[in-house]
Order: C-alpha cells, then structure tokens, then sequence
C-alpha cells in the first residue's frame, strides 16, 4: 500500500506534457481523434451498461453474451487442460504451506468434537436416569403416601469419616432432615442437613447409618448397616432361627407401631444377600449385602416428601 | 495481412490471451488475498507502447472479453479500462515513454484506480461489495502481485509487437551553447 502511494505520488508528480508548437493541423486532428475515439468507447461502455440492466434476462445483449461465452468456452477448456498441471504443483505446494495451520485447525476441531461427544454421551446417560426415575413415580411400587421430590446431585463428600452427597433441592421444595432419599433402583439413605435451596444426604454407606430391613424371601428382619469395606452393607440383627440365602432381596421394612413409623417407606430395595455365615458362638447372622445403588454414581435422586406435610 | 493491420492484430491477439488467461487461471490465484491482473498489465504495456487510442480500444475491447467469459454485466469492465488504457496511454505519449520505471508506475497507479473505480461503480449498480474488503483485504496484495509480473509483461508484450529498443544512451554530451 504504501509502495502504491509512493508510486501514485511519482505519476501525479512528473512533468506535465511537453509543450507542442501551436498551429499544428496534424497534431491537433490526432488530438481530437484520440478523444473522439476514447469518447465513443466511454459512451458505449456506458450505453451497454444500461441496455444490460434495462433488458429481461433473455434479452438481446444477454443473448450475444451468452453466445461469445460459448464461442470463449474452447479456448477457456483449453487454457484449463494447459494449466492444469501447474495449477495442481501449486495447489500441491500451497497445501503444504497450508498444511501446518490447517493440521492446528482440525485438531481445535477434533479437540471441541470429542468435548461434545462426552457431553452427549452424560446427557444420554442422565435422560435414561431421569426417565427410569419417572417411570419409577409413575409406577404402582412407588410409595403412595409420598410425594416425590427430584434433585440433582451437586457435591460430593465420601470419605472414610462420612458418607454423604449434596442436592439442589431444599426447605424451598419442603424437604426437612430425616426425609428418605432413593432412586429407581433403591434406597439411596437420608436428608441429614438442609438448607433453602439444598440439602445433604447421608448415604445408606456412611457408619452412622441404620436401616430396619427385611429379607424379601425369609421374612427375616434385620439391620442395615454399613459393611467393612467402602461401598458395602451388611445385614445385622437376623436372629440364629432365620433363614438366609445368598440372593435373598433385602427391602426396608417400614415398620409401624403406634404413633411412631419408620422414616423409610415399606418395601424400597436396598440390595442383595451377597454372603452369609453363622458360628455357633454368634447370636445374629453376619449377611453381607450387594447394594442395589450404585452409590459411586448418583447423578439424581428422588427425595420422599411425606403427603400430610404438603408443600 | 498490411503492417497497418498487423500491430493491431497482434494488440488483440496479446489481449484475447490475456483474458482467457486471467479468467482461468490467474483469477484462482489467491495469495495474500489478491491476485495478478494480467489483462490490465498487458493494456497498460499496450497503451505505453502505443498511445491512448491504443489503449483505450485495447481496453474496451479487454473488458467486452472478461464481461462475456465471466458473464457479468456488460460494459463494466469496458468502462474501467477504457478510461485506464487511455490515460495511461496519454502518460505514455507525453511523460512516461522513454522512462524506465513509466511501467511500473503506470501498473501501480491503474491497479488502484481501477479497483477503486471498480469499487465505486459496482456500489452505484446496487451489488453487495464490501470497501474494506476490497481495499484493504484484497488491494495491496495484487498491487505487488502486479509490479513483480509487470517486467515479464512488457518486455513480451514490447517483442510481440515488435517495437525497437530505445536507442542507447549517449556516452558523451555537449552542453548547449558550446
């Protein structure tokens, strides 16, 4: 650019045109010739400019344009096929130039696809849940006397002293401490804290947590508590008399008796007899159980919310 | 074929080249966003070496070529290089001949003023162009696509017309009035 104006300064900047002796017939007729030529071809320029806009598309001057397009055509073919091979070695060399951006380019792009290919694949994931779940509210094993409150699973803080997740649900949606938690697939544990728009849920693996149960196939109840190691539970307090087998269905029992009951509906799952023994020394079975739940991968969890206390 | 009619059929032939030329190969040379305008290099060698009325016919007829292979609007680009052919052939006339850098100067200066031009005149018939893209983007890429391509288009467009080379310079002088 800079270059140009340079040289636009030069020509504008030269000597003006050299002086001619006057009274010269010759120079002053070419003079006026060139003009009336340059004049005449301005003046068709323009002429052929209005024609082309002012006629319909299958007008005259569009027809003899179109023919001298067909009349150029071989030469332009031919100019190709001449040309071709040039112009692939300089495609070729301008790729290779090109190359290196182009290489960071897709790479950006494969980089940005496979974030989405994950978020896709959690979104899937997490509809299959929530439609599980709301076939689950929808279904006659739902406890009748509740109302269901859904939230997300926000936090999470499982270690070896606690055992508990944290939901984006809280007061606001009439969620109060002691509210059971689950899911589709069973019992999750219990609201422990809560706050206006969130709540804490202790889960059926942290050690402060008991569960009256009941094995589905004996009719044996117990206690659920947590087991030896993480993730695990064990059944305790199923007397000597019972009998347990491995792949029994261990459900919460929901007891009442008078005016007090059981925070935890009758009947939620709460996993499978996965071993049990007996000594002649013990007084109680030691069962472990299979969590139905997968503790480790709550994404959502549905809140009971008693009927009576409403909303 | 008469001489008289020989120079202005090789003024064509050099033209009609370079259209068929420009449409289908240069015009996909993008570099930098520009590419090199044969066809005004060749008007603008035609119209140094012969003069406006050479240019000014040269370019009407340059522009009639590129509108009908392009099928654009008729008259455009005939316009554009009229006016460019005949003043660059009136530099030449007057100013520019006999000077080594006229050709140079001459394709920088009709290389703006006719993209300009240009610019204006597709804005006054109503089509979509962007001024910035067309200055700023494209512009000083085909400014100095066209100067590097400049020399080898003169000097063949100067032997197919077949003009002498400008006498050699005088090794001594003799001051006036001496």
């Amino acid at each position: 650019m800079l270059l140009s104006l340079v040289l636009i300064t030069i020509y504008f900047r030269e000597p003006a045109p050299r002086s001619r002796p006057a009274g010269l017939s010759s120079r002053s007729s070419t003079a006026v010739k060139r003009r009336v030529v340059a004049g005449v071809l301005v003046l068709l320029s323009l002429v052929l400019i209005t024609i082309y806009f002012r006629e319909p598309a299958n007008g005259g001057l569009h027809g003899v344009q179109s023919a001298g397009a067909t009349v150029l055509r071989p030469f332009e073919v031919a100019a190709n096929r001449v040309a071709s091979p040039f112009r692939d070695a300089y495609g070729w060399f301008s790729g290779l130039v090109h190359a290196k951006d182009e290489n960071a380019d897709l790479r950006a792009k494969l980089d940005r696809l496979r974030a989405q290919v994950i978020q896709n694949s959690t979104a899937a994931t997490e509809n299959a849940d929530l439609k599980r779940q709301l076939d689950y509210q929808q279904s006659p094993e739902f406890p009748k006397d509740f109302n269901p409150v859904n939230a997300e699973v926000i936090g999470r803080l499982p270690s070896e002293f606690d055992q508990q997740v944290t939901i984006a649900a809280g007061s606001s949606r009439a969620i109060r401490v002691d509210d059971a938690v689950i899911t589709a697939d069973g019992l999750v544990g219990k609201i422990s804290h809560v706050g206006g728009h969130q709540a804490q849920v202790m889960l059926l693996t942290d050690p402060d947590m008991k569960v009256a149960a009941l094995d589905l196939d004996a009719q044996s109840a117990g206690l659920v508590g947590h087991g030896e190691g993480p993730g695990t539970l064990t059944l305790d307090r199923v007397r000597k008399s019972a009998v347990v087998n491995p792949g029994d269905s261990i459900v919460t029992q929901g007891f009442k008796l008078g005016p007090l009951s059981s925070i935890y509906p009758a009947n939620i799952p709460i996993g499978y007899v996965s071993g049990a023994s007996l000594s002649e020394v013990d007084l109680f079975w030691q069962v472990q159980l299979s969590p139905s739940v997968h503790f480790d991968s709550l994404r959502s969890v549905i809140v009971l919310v008693p009927k009576k206390r409403g909303r | 074929m008469t001489p008289n009619l020989l120079e202005p059929a090789k003024a064509a032939l050099l033209i009609f080249v370079a259209a068929i030329l420009q449409v289908t190969i240069f015009n996909e040379i993008d570099i930098l966003g520009g590419y090199p305008d044969v066809v005004l290099l060749t008007l603008v060698a035609i119209a140094l070496l012969r003069g406006s009325i050479y240019g000014a016919a040269c370019g009407f007829f340059a522009g009639l070529l590129v509108d009908t292979a392009t099928l654009s609007t008729l008259g455009v680009t005939s316009l554009l290089l009229t006016i460019a052919g005949y003043w660059i052939g009136r530099y030449g006339e007057t100013t520019g001949r006999d000077r080594l850098h006229a050709p140079f100067v001459s394709v920088a200066v009709a290389t703006v003023l006719v993209q300009i031009g240009a610019l204006i005149l597709h804005y006054m018939l109503g089509d979509d162009v962007s001024a910035r893209t067309v200055l700023l983007g494209a512009l000083p890429a085909k400014v100095g696509l066209n100067l590097l391509l400049t020399l080898p288009v003169y000097a063949l467009t100067r032997r197919v017309l077949a003009i002498a080379s400008p006498p050699a310079t005088a090794t001594e002088v003799r001051l006036l009035g001496q």
